[in-house]
């Protein structure tokens, strides 16, 4: 008897250590292609060989020890610039469009500013979480107009994107271009305007059908007053706009102010529930698992809302290795062109012509096509825009010279170029020329780290189109980068 | 399993598992045969001055510099108009195949392009945000045949507005020379894999189906104008000669954001559309498809009443619009420019809801139910001899 309860005590000890050692064991180049791949833009070969002898939890911890909290380079300066109200308003309407056209160039400015952030950071996951956070908390250059706001949100997007989602909270609902972009500006006592309080709770906390009208009439007379000074483009609080009486939201009553409200959205289970649900279509696969999501979320409101806790559930789970999720997001316009450029180590000095690519392929960032964001996934992919993305990939790849002349014919009949006076259309040329891919170089690095062969390396599952043998370098690149599976992560 | 295949295989099913929704989608087949083109008039075009109130004294007032002339005016009756530039119109109005539908729009009009064009193009509410277009929410319940090259053709432009959505197969291409040439870039297989993968692999084979049954070679006699938008109908001219049939073609003609010096930039515009537009009609009628075709502007929206300083005009509301066809009722409809009961920010009241006219199309044009795809009950305007 007693013997048998030893044996028993053994196996017990002998599995769990079994158990442990599996968690704990290296991950091997596939499983780090794959983490790569969807948080980082791509696997760099030497990321792969560095992230194989890790375990999962130290590979993800890995990832978030590197994340930053501000970007590595700075826009040009005059992006930052604030023309005060009082100034606007004494301009006439030459001068102000003039600003507008000034305004609009820098808009342009700020988004090549980011691009080219995503392309040098030596943290890509911060990038992608801050895309993340973009396409969640949406504003747009488009109706917010200074490049200037719109860069602040990013910084503070950034900032908070591995941080703390109830200080983001409450610091996006303060920031200016949000209060811009859902017309908080304009919402005061009596004359309540509901844009922001519905959104927040639809899009930004709850999601739909967990609050009424009724919590969103009361909820946007909590946040009267809420606005920006026109003089220095910062949030301003103007307390005789703001509605000092008892407001009633999902249940609870009180004279609420707005920041009492985000702690009333931040008590429900929904609020966690819908950004993991969230994180997990971004991260994990299309349909998330109702029941690991629950278990995610109660996690994540344990924490306090530390956005490290469902990122690390997220990225060490089965679910997220599991081989029926492989090869099943597609990649956005920005991860395609960035994971591109950051996979083959494109030299690239100006990111504009890239910026106008991602615009093509339906992806403007910082100008997202309204409040509910990019709804991204298959919607990325139509025979419009697939064609253009196969065509913009052959045409990297098709010389090694100088691609400005293949990729002016890309853009030849669009925007950019559509009026040969449009100075775009130049710098476009100029930046193409440019772009630089070394092949011999990429296949060296390649073959030294050696973890995986190039189409391991390149797609996240079997080729479509199967691999012909024999080939160099350049033309098995461009045999992948051709394959339908290219465009899945 | 793509929907397509899904609706094949419930007819051949021997249980079929949601009878009533098959039969509704049988009982009455959408009339395709019926071909829709739609011309977008992108940037916001200025209804004022393309069908002019001549007689009314206010547009006058609010337009010093930018007014037609009442001299300069093509006087349809006592009170309108067309602007001179359209003049190449003139047979077609004489035909009565011209129809114009003036004070379109919708409640709670929105001033941004991005925001009003999606409205139009996912026929929405103001306050509603819908990730399809209206187009594709019906070729989804009701696809065109398996045979046509396509459900939707786009001409230029890779936004695909009213067709923009998973499901239907539409093809965007620039010209048929130039998207032949682009086939070996599509190369569908059969192959499992996760649906994205799957997704990707049918919109290859839309692409490949649609490029085997275009035919870039026939020989119109029609002589297409020589500018972007002539070369637009040119092609659009080349894939409805396909002889295997596509229900929507879809056109954009762009540059009507006037802002500034609008005069000159208006007239060119204007031209290049009643230049295209006649060729659309001689192509179409050399392809024996007037009478089938029904052709329909549309814009995110007109502009201000009030000319601003620069010599152009601002984001405005409700605005004319035209459609073109054998079987349309010519003459003026809709209501008239309002100049009189202008909003807050000086802009048009709108006569008929877009939607209307979307009904009509659904249901007057295609002959299928527009209440689902448009969510809501719309009265078809009565615009078509059907």
């Amino acid at each position: 008897m007693i013997g048998t309860i030893g044996f028993l005590i053994r196996i017990c000890a002998v599995l769990g250590t079994a158990l442990a050692a599996a968690h704990a064991a290296p991950m091997g180049p596939d499983e780090a292609r794959h983490l790569l791949l969807r948080t980082s833009f791509a696997a760099p070969s030497a990321e792969v060989k560095a992230l194989a002898v890790l375990s999962r939890t130290e590979a993800v911890e890995r990832l978030l020890g590197q994340a930053r909290t501000e970007p590595t380079t700075r826009p040009p300066a005059e992006l930052d610039h604030w023309t005060p109200r009082s100034q606007l308003r004494a301009m006439s309407e030459q001068e102000r469009r003039e600003w507008l056209r000034q305004t609009n160039l820098q808009g342009q400015e700020l988004r090549t500013w980011w691009f080219g952030e995503m392309l040098a950071t030596s943290s890509p996951f911060t990038e992608r979480m801050t895309l993340f956070w973009h396409n969640h908390f949406v504003s747009s250059l488009q109706k917010v107009r200074p490049a200037r706001l719109i860069y602040r949100q990013n910084l503070l997007l950034r900032s908070h994107a591995l941080g703390n989602f109830r200080q983001m909270l409450h610091a996006i609902s303060r920031d200016p271009a949000m209060i811009i972009y859902l017309d908080n500006a304009f919402n005061r006592k009596g004359q309540p305007n509901e844009n922001f309080a519905r959104e927040v709770m639809e899009l930004f906390t709850l999601g739909e059908g967990n609050y009424s009208e009724h919590d969103i009439k009361e909820a946007a007379r909590a946040f009267t007053g809420w606005g920006i000074d026109g003089e220095t483009g910062e949030f301003r609080f103007r307390p005789a706009w703001h509605d000092e009486g008892v407001k009633t939201v999902l249940g609870r009553s009180g004279a609420f102010g707005g920041a009492e409200v985000l702690d009333i959205l931040l008590e429900e289970p929904q609020t966690a529930e819908l950004i993991v649900r969230k994180l997990w279509r971004e991260y994990v696969s299309p349909v998330p698992d109702p029941r690991e999501v629950e278990r995610i979320a109660a996690e994540f409101r344990r924490s306090d809302y530390d956005i490290r806790v469902p990122v690390r559930a997220l990225l060490a789970s089965n679910a997220f290795y599991a081989k029926a999720n492989r090869a099943s997001l597609v990649k956005s316009p920005v991860e395609l062109l960035v994971g591109t450029l950051r996979q083959f180590e494109f030299r690239v000095a100006d990111p504009f012509p890239f910026v106008v690519m991602s615009r093509q392929l339906g992806q403007d960032l910082m100008a997202p096509p309204n409040v509910k964001g990019w709804p991204g996934g298959e919607h990325w992919i139509n025979a419009g825009t697939l064609l253009t993305r196969k065509q913009i990939l052959e045409r990297l790849f098709r010389v090694v010279e100088p691609p400005a002349a293949a990729m002016m014919a890309v853009s030849a009949e669009r925007s950019v170029n559509a009026n040969p006076a449009n100075p775009n259309a130049g710098r476009f040329r100029r930046a193409m020329q440019e772009v630089r891919f070394d092949p011999g170089a990429w296949a060296a690095k390649a073959k030294d780290d050696g973890a995986l062969k190039v189409t391991n390396l390149l797609l996240p599952a079997p080729p479509v189109h199967p691999v012909p043998g024999e080939r160099d370098t350049l033309a098995l690149v461009r045999h992948l980068t051709l394959d339908p599976v290219y465009q899945l992560k | 399993m793509n929907r397509r295949q899904f609706i094949g295989s419930m007819v051949s099913a021997p249980i079929v598992l949601f009878p009533l929704a098959a039969r509704v989608a049988q009982a009455h087949p959408a009339n395709y045969r019926n071909l829709l083109v739609l011309i977008e008039l992108k940037g916001g075009n200025d209804g004022l001055n393309t069908v002019v109130p001549y007689a009314a004294e206010s547009y006058y007032a609010l337009r010093p510099r930018l007014a037609i002339a009442r001299d300069q005016v093509i006087q349809l009756d006592e009170h309108t108009g067309l602007h001179p530039a359209l003049k190449p119109l003139g047979a077609m109005w004489q035909a009565q195949e011209l129809a114009i539908v003036q004070g379109l729009g919708y409640p709670s009009a929105n001033l941004s392009h991005f925001r009003s064009i999606e409205i139009w193009h996912t026929a929405s509410r103001a306050d509603e945000y819908l990730e399809d277009g209206w187009l594709s929410r019906v070729f989804k319940r009701a696809p065109a045949p398996a045979g046509y090259a396509a459900d939707g053709v786009v001409v230029g432009s890779h936004d695909l507005g009213p067709l923009a959505g998973v499901g239907p197969r539409v093809i965007a291409l620039a010209n048929t020379e130039r998207f032949l040439r682009q086939m070996h870039l599509a190369n569908p297989v059969e192959r499992g894999g996760s649906a994205a993968l799957r997704h990707i692999m049918r919109v290859e084979r839309d692409i490949a189906k649609a490029a085997s049954r275009f035919d870039a070679r026939h020989q119109f006699r029609t002589e297409f104008p020589a500018t972007a938008f002539g070369n637009a109908v040119r092609t659009a001219s080349q894939v409805i000669a396909s002889r295997s049939g596509v229900a929507v073609v879809k056109l954009t003609l762009d540059g009507f954001d006037t802002h500034s010096n609008q005069a000159a930039r208006h007239v060119r515009l204007l031209q290049s559309f009643a230049d295209g537009l006649v060729a659309l009609r001689q192509a179409l009628t050399e392809l024996g498809r007037w009478e089938s075709s029904l052709v329909m502007t549309y814009a995110e929206f007109g502009r201000r009443p009030k000319q601003n300083l620069s010599g152009g005009t601002d984001h405005g509301t409700a605005s004319a619009h035209f459609l073109a066809g054998g079987r349309v009722r010519g003459g003026l409809h809709g209501l008239a420019p309002a100049l009189d009961r202008l909003d807050g920010n000086g802009n048009l009241p709108f006569g008929p809801d877009f939607r209307e006219l979307y009904a009509m199309v659904l249901e007057r044009w295609w002959g299928v139910d527009s209440s689902v795809p448009l969510k809501g009950r719309f009265e078809p305007l009565e615009l078509l001899k059907v």
